[in-house]
């Protein structure tokens, strides 16, 4: 090989470079995964937590469907059978979950991702802040 | 060699005979199942009579007359409406959105507009909505079913899928759908298109038709459309709200006893909501 040490250390420079972006996050600033402020007094959802997780967006497409286009507007009880829920995103989630930036908007914006339910449904209005979170 | 050609000649032959035999054929064999598929419409005697009524189909009956003796009833039942629905003012009549609105006869019922009106009829502001048609042509103008028939017979809007063509509001001849040319949720002149939020009901964002639902959430409850009730706590029987269908229905028991007219009913569009003039 030719220069083999120019190469060798251009390899190096470049591998310090590339494993330094990981190497920060792994040490440096918060790391940890968002913990969403649960609404207090309640026991359980309408579905088990890691579904909820992992699927909560799919769960909020089906009662779309259900309410809009079969007209189910029947109440879903909670996984406990302790309480009815409305199914629907203002009047259903946010009657427990009362504020948006506590619960949404900690695992939305870890993750990055930008649901676009906010730019129709009202959320509730967030008492610390003051103002109007629509 | 000579055998080969005579294979050949053999061969063509046959397929020149299935060729001719397989139409005939084919037809004979659809003749048999034929009966079966044509059965159905005949039935039906050529769809010159009124389908049998299925299911529900809520309609409306509006007492223009009710409306006339007492100015600003109409009004009202926009305002209930209105502020339910976060509908935004956007003070620019082309940008309006509306619901339900009031109008001239002459424009709710062009085809009943003649030369010399009386003066009642010429001073009339009629409510105006959604007609809820029976075969509603906006439904069939949407290209991704962001419109649709309920079961109830109301022509609904899942705001989620529309994509803002606007080929539903082209095909509605009753001018009842509005589009969002600008955000619902800004301002002009530090005034907010929709001053009061409802929090119990979404707004609409940019680029979507929206209209009357005659209230869907209300009716599955057991409940009357909002303006229905607005408009009778005014005066009782402005307007009747029930199922088309049910011949024993408020609705279907006004409609036998009064004259009533509909809007276009010219166009074949059925619609579900009916005047007294």
């Amino acid at each position: 090989m030719y220069d083999k040490s120019n190469v060798l250390i251009g390899l190096a420079i470049f591998l310090v470079l590339a494993l330094s972006v990981v190497g920060y996050n792994m040490t440096a600033g918060d790391n940890q995964p968002p913990k969403p402020e649960k609404p207090k007094g309640y026991t359980a959802c309408v579905k088990k937590t890691d579904y909820m997780q992992s699927s909560h967006m799919v769960l909020l497409n089906e009662w779309r469907d259900e309410v809009i286009r079969e007209g189910k507007r029947e109440m879903v009880e909670t996984a406990d059978g302790s309480l009815k829920v409305e199914k629907s995103l203002q009047n259903g989630c946010m009657k427990c979950h009362t504020s948006k930036v506590k619960f949404c908007d900690t695992c939305h914006e870890y993750a990055s991702v930008k649901p676009y339910c906010w730019d129709c449904h009202l959320a509730p209005v967030e008492p610390a802040a003051g103002k109007e979170a629509i | 060699m000579d055998n080969t050609r005579r294979k050949f000649l053999k061969l063509a032959g046959l397929t020149a005979a299935a060729g001719v035999a397989a139409p005939v054929l084919g037809s004979k064999a659809l003749a048999s199942s034929a009966p079966a598929a044509h059965g159905e419409p005949a039935a039906h005697g050529g769809g010159h009579h009124e389908e049998a009524p299925t299911g529900v189909r809520h309609g409306l009956v509006i007492d223009t007359g009710k409306f006339h003796d007492n100015p600003g009833l109409a009004e009202k039942c926009q305002k209930v409406c209105h502020d339910y629905h976060n509908v935004p003012k956007f003070n620019n009549g082309k940008d309006e959105i509306k619901w339900i609105w009031t109008e001239k006869f002459a424009n709710v019922f062009p085809e009943h507009s003649h030369y010399k009106k009386d003066d009642r009829i010429s001073s009339m502001n009629i409510l105006a909505l959604c007609n809820h048609c029976d075969s509603p042509p906006c439904v069939r103008a949407c290209p991704t079913k962001a419109t649709f028939k309920n079961k109830e017979g109301a022509v609904m809007m899942d705001f989620h899928r529309c994509i803002g063509c606007r080929f539903c509001m082209a095909a509605c001849p009753y001018g009842a759908r509005s589009f969002n040319w600008r955000s619902p949720r800004g301002s002009e002149d530090g005034k907010p298109f929709i001053e009061k939020y409802n929090p119990l009901f979404p707004s609409r964002m940019r680029g979507v038709v929206e209209k009357c639902s005659l209230c869907a959430w209300r009716t599955k409850q057991g409940k009357e459309p909002l303006c229905v009730e607005e408009a009778n706590k005014g005066v009782e029987g402005a307007m009747v709200f029930g199922d088309l269908n049910d011949p024993n229905s408020d609705v279907s028991m006004t409609l036998r006893k009064r004259f009533t007219i509909q809007r276009k009913p010219s166009l074949g569009t059925k619609p579900s909501i009916f005047y007294i003039i």
